[in-house]
C-alpha cells in the first residue's frame, strides 16, 4: 500500500466511526489532527467529498477553531498559559525563555525538526497555580519560573533522545 | 465494600497532579501494603480539594487532618506515625499565617471553614471514578424522587421557587428557562450543558466535571424529565482532557447502573447523554454559537429570538445551562427549594463558586453564600495580598467583567449589586492584583483576548474591538493621544449597543471600568509617557548602575534576549536595542544594581 492511500484509509476509518455524519465534522477533524498532528489540505477535500458537503464548509470549520492547524505541529506542544492569572503573574517571561531556548519567535512557533511547537493559550483552568504551562494534553506544570521551565525543556529533550535512541536501536 | 478504619483522600485535581500527587498516591498504596494495613485504610483519589497552591494534599479521615505539600518520601512517616500510631505528623501541617499556630484539620482552615459547599459538595470528598461513592452521598436520589413522586411541573416549580439563577454569567432564572423549554411545542427536545469554560481565570466548571461528574449527569436527567427531553449533550472545551475522560467514564457507569438509558428507575422515562468536545473557540460559550458548534458548524452566534427554548439544536426546543447551575439542581429537588433559598442574598439565592487567583495568598476555588463581601473573600478566605504588597484591584467576570477597587470592599458579591457597581458576576473568576500591576495593560490584555476570540460575524465586534485594541496598544507603547480616552468611550458605547452577542456587547467592560477607576493611570501613560506600575515595556528602560555592579554575570545568564554583555568582575551593560524589558535581570541581581527607569 502506498503511503498516500494508507493516509486515506485511516481517514476513512475515522469517518466510518462517525457514520459519515456531517454534524460530526468537528470531532472527525479532531481525530484526524490527533493522527497527523495537523490537517493536511488534501485530507480536507477528501473529508468534504466523503461527507458530501462543500470543501468550503470543511475549510471554514477547520480555520475557525484555534485547535486546528493547517501546518504540521511539533511532537511536543508547549502551551504557555496567558490567562488573566498567569498574565499578572508573569507568563510572558516563560514564553521568552521557551522562545530563546528553542530558537523560536512570535512568527515562527515550530522548530524545524518538528519536535516542538510553542503556543500561548488563553486559560487552561489552572489559575491557582499561575503561571502554568501545559505540555501536550497530559502534563501540567504549575507555579513556573524561567528556571523551572528550563528544567522542563531539558527533561523533554532527554525524553526525545531516549525514544529516538530506542527507535534507532530497533532499526539496527 | 469492606469497612475501613480510616480514609486517606489524595487530591487528584489538575493542580495537585502537576505538583506530583500521582507519585504520592503510589507511594501511599505501596507503604500501606508494606505495613500490611491496606485492608484497614482506604485510599481515595478525589477531585480538586480547592487549595491548589498547597498540593499535593492528603486529607485523612475520620479526623480530617490536612497534610500539605506531601512528597513521596514523606509517606512512610505518615503511615508509621499517623495511621499506625495515631500521632499527627506536625511538620506537614499548615500554619495559620497570622498566629503561626499549627492547623490540624481541614475544618480549622479559614479557607475552608468560611465556605458553604453546595455545588462543590462532593468535589474533593469522593472519588469521581466511583458511582457507588456518589450514590453513598445521596447521589441519584433526587432523580429517583423526581421520577417516582413528582410531576414535571412540580420539578420546574421547585427550581423556580428556589430562586436559582444561571451561574454562567448572566444570571437568568433557571426555573423560568426550564418552563419556557417545557412549554415550547415539539416532539424532540434537547438538554445542553455548557462546559465551554473559556473565561480566563475561571475553573470551577472544570473542577466539578473532574471531581463530581455524576452530579451533572443526574441534574441533566432531571432537566430532561422536566422539559420532556430524552437526549442531552455536554459541550466541554478541548483544553480540559481530564474532565472529558472522567465525565465519559461516569456516563458509562451511569448507563451500566440504569441511571441513563431506557426506562430509568422503571418510570418509563428515557434519557441519554453524549459529550461534544470543543475545538478552542471562546465564543462557543455563547449558547447559539455552542449549538452551531454541536451541529458541526463554525461556532458563530446568531441573533435571538428565536431563543433556543423555541428553536435551538437542529431547530428543536433546547434548554442550555452551565455546569455550576446543574450542580445545584439535585439538592434543590432532594431538600426542597426553601432549604436552597435559606442562604444567599435577596434576589440571588444560594452560593457562588469563585475562582480566586492572582496576587492573593490562598489561591483556589471558594464557594460562599451569595452576598459575601469582596473583603471577606479576598482577606478572610484568600488570606490577603502576599509579599507585603498593597491591594490594587480585583478583576471579576473575565473579559466581560470589570475591576473592583478598595471602594468596593464591602460590596456584596451577588448579581444585582455587581451590576449596579458596573461589574458583573460572570462565571466567577476573581483575579486579585497588587500595586505592581498596570491597569492599562490589564485592559489591553482583555481587549487582545476578545479581539482574538471575536468570531468575525458582526462588524461592531470584529472591527470595533480591533480599533479599541489599537488605541490601547498605542497608549501602552507611549504613543497615546489626548483624545484617546474619548475615542475609547465612543467606540465602547457603539459596540455595547450594536454587537450581535454577549461576547461583543460586554467586551468594552474591562476598558470602561479601568478608565473609570484608574483614569490617572491612563493619563500618566498618555501625557507623561510613563507607566506608574512599571509594567508597560515600551515606557521603561533597565539600566545597570556601574558603581553597584560587581560583575558577577548572573544578569547576563538570565537575560532571555542576550542583551547583557560584559566581563566578569567588571560592570556589565544592557543594550537597550536588544532588551525586551522583561525584568528578569533586575529580579536576579543579588546586588540590586539594576534599576528600572
Amino acid at each position: 500500500m502506498s503511503p498516500e492511500s494508507r493516509k486515506f484509509s485511516k481517514v476513512d476509518a475515522i469517518i466510518r466511526n462517525h457514520d459519515s455524519k456531517p454534524s460530526h465534522l468537528v470531532a472527525i477533524l479532531q481525530e484526524i489532527q490527533a493522527e497527523y498532528r495537523y490537517l493536511p489540505e488534501e485530507v480536507l477535500t477528501y473529508v468534504a467529498t466523503a461527507l458530501g458537503i462543500p470543501a468550503a464548509t470543511v475549510y471554514g470549520v477547520s480555520t475557525f477553531y484555534t485547535q486546528f492547524s493547517m501546518n504540521p505541529k511539533g511532537k511536543y506542544i508547549i502551551k504557555v498559559c496567558n490567562g488573566t492569572a498567569c498574565h499578572v503573574k508573569g507568563s510572558e517571561k516563560i514564553k521568552y525563555l521557551v522562545q530563546k531556548e528553542l530558537g523560536l519567535n512570535d512568527k515562527k512557533n515550530t522548530t524545524d525538526d518538528l519536535q516542538f511547537t510553542l503556543e500561548t493559550v488563553s486559560c487552561i483552568g489552572a489559575c491557582g497555580l499561575a503561571p502554568a504551562v501545559m505540555v501536550n494534553d497530559n502534563e501540567v506544570h504549575g507555579q513556573m519560573t524561567p528556571e523551572a521551565m528550563e528544567i522542563v525543556l531539558k527533561d523533554i529533550k532527554s525524553r526525545k533522545d531516549t525514544t529516538e535512541a530506542a527507535a534507532a536501536g530497533k532499526e539496527n | 465494600m469492606g469497612s475501613y478504619r480510616a480514609h486517606a483522600l489524595v487530591c487528584g485535581g489538575a493542580g495537585c497532579i502537576s505538583a506530583g500527587c500521582k507519585a504520592v498516591q503510589a507511594a501511599l498504596v505501596n507503604e500501606l501494603k508494606r505495613q500490611g494495613i491496606e485492608n484497614e485504610i482506604r485510599v481515595v483519589e478525589t477531585g480538586c480539594i480547592g487549595s491548589c497552591d498547597l498540593g499535593p494534599i492528603i486529607v485523612i479521615y475520620p479526623e480530617g487532618v490536612f497534610y500539605q505539600r506531601v512528597k513521596p518520601e514523606d509517606v512512610p512517616e505518615i503511615v508509621a506515625e499517623h495511621l499506625l500510631k495515631g500521632r499527627v505528623v506536625e511538620r506537614l501541617l499548615c500554619r495559620d499565617p497570622e498566629t503561626n499556630e499549627l492547623i490540624r484539620t481541614y475544618g480549622e482552615m479559614k479557607f475552608f471553614n468560611r465556605q458553604v459547599r453546595r455545588a462543590l459538595r462532593n468535589v474533593g470528598v469522593i472519588s469521581p471514578e466511583s458511582i457507588e461513592e456518589y450514590i453513598g452521598r445521596d447521589g441519584y436520589k433526587a432523580l429517583g424522587k423526581a421520577l417516582s413522586s413528582m410531576k414535571r411541573e412540580e420539578v420546574i416549580d421547585y427550581v423556580k421557587r428556589s430562586g436559582l439563577r444561571g451561574r454562567g454569567g448572566a444570571g437568568f432564572p433557571t426555573g423560568i428557562k426550564w418552563e419556557l423549554a417545557a412549554k415550547s411545542p415539539g416532539d424532540q427536545k434537547y438538554i445542553l450543558c455548557n462546559a465551554d469554560e473559556g473565561d480566563p481565570g475561571a475553573f470551577m466548571d472544570r473542577s466539578i466535571l473532574e471531581g463530581d461528574p455524576h452530579s451533572i449527569i443526574e441534574a441533566m436527567a432531571i432537566a430532561g424529565y422536566a422539559i420532556g427531553s430524552n437526549q442531552g449533550y455536554v459541550y466541554v472545551r478541548a483544553e480540559y482532557p481530564l474532565a472529558v475522560e472522567r465525565l465519559g467514564n461516569a456516563i458509562k457507569d451511569a448507563r451500566a447502573h440504569g441511571m441513563l438509558g431506557k426506562n430509568i428507575f422503571n418510570s418509563g422515562f428515557d434519557f441519554d447523554l453524549d459529550i461534544r468536545v470543543g475545538a478552542g473557540a471562546f465564543v462557543c460559550g455563547e449558547e447559539t454559537a455552542l449549538i452551531a458548534s454541536i451541529e458541526g458548524k463554525r461556532g458563530e452566534p446568531r441573533p435571538r429570538p428565536p431563543f433556543p427554548a423555541a428553536a435551538g439544536l437542529w431547530g428543536k426546543p433546547t434548554n442550555n445551562n452551565n455546569v455550576e447551575t446543574f450542580a445545584n439542581i439535585p439538592p434543590i429537588i432532594l431538600n426542597g427549594p426553601e432549604e436552597f433559598a435559606k442562604v444567599g442574598a435577596e434576589k440571588s439565592k444560594g452560593t457562588k463558586v469563585f475562582a480566586l487567583a492572582g496576587n492573593v495568598v490562598n489561591t483556589g476555588l471558594v464557594e460562599v453564600p451569595m452576598g459575601t463581601t469582596l473583603r471577606e473573600v479576598i482577606f478572610e478566605l484568600g488570606g490577603g495580598i502576599p509579599n507585603g504588597r498593597k491591594f490594587k484591584a480585583a478583576q471579576i467576570g473575565g473579559p466581560s467583567g470589570a475591576c473592583l477597587t478598595e471602594e468596593h470592599f464591602d460590596l456584596p458579591l451577588e448579581y444585582d449589586a455587581l451590576t449596579k457597581a458596573g461589574a458583573m458576576m460572570g462565571s466567577g473568576g476573581l483575579i486579585v492584583m497588587d500595586d505592581t500591576k498596570c491597569m492599562v495593560d490589564v485592559a489591553r490584555f482583555f481587549l487582545d483576548f476578545t479581539c482574538d476570540e471575536s468570531c468575525g460575524k458582526c462588524p461592531p465586534c470584529r472591527i470595533g474591538t480591533k480599533r479599541m485594541l489599537e488605541i490601547l496598544e498605542r497608549i501602552t507603547n507611549g504613543e497615546g493621544r489626548e483624545e484617546d480616552i474619548d475615542n475609547l468611550y465612543e467606540l465602547a458605547s457603539i459596540i455595547k449597543a450594536s454587537a450581535l452577542c454577549g461576547l461583543g456587547q460586554t467586551s468594552p467592560n474591562p476598558v470602561l471600568s479601568t478608565i473609570k477607576h484608574f483614569r490617572n493611570e491612563y493619563l500618566a501613560h498618555i501625557r507623561d509617557k510613563q507607566c506608574p506600575a512599571g509594567v508597560c515595556r515600551s515606557l521603561m528602560n533597565y539600566v545597570i548602575i556601574p558603581e553597584m555592579c560587581k560583575g558577577c554575570g548572573i544578569c547576563a545568564k538570565h537575560c532571555p534576549s542576550n542583551a547583557i554583555s560584559g566581563e566578569i568582575k567588571k560592570p556589565y551593560v544592557i543594550d537597550p536595542a536588544e532588551c525586551i524589558r522583561c525584568g528578569a535581570c533586575m529580579e536576579k541581581c543579588p546586588f540590586k544594581a539594576i534599576r528600572r527607569g
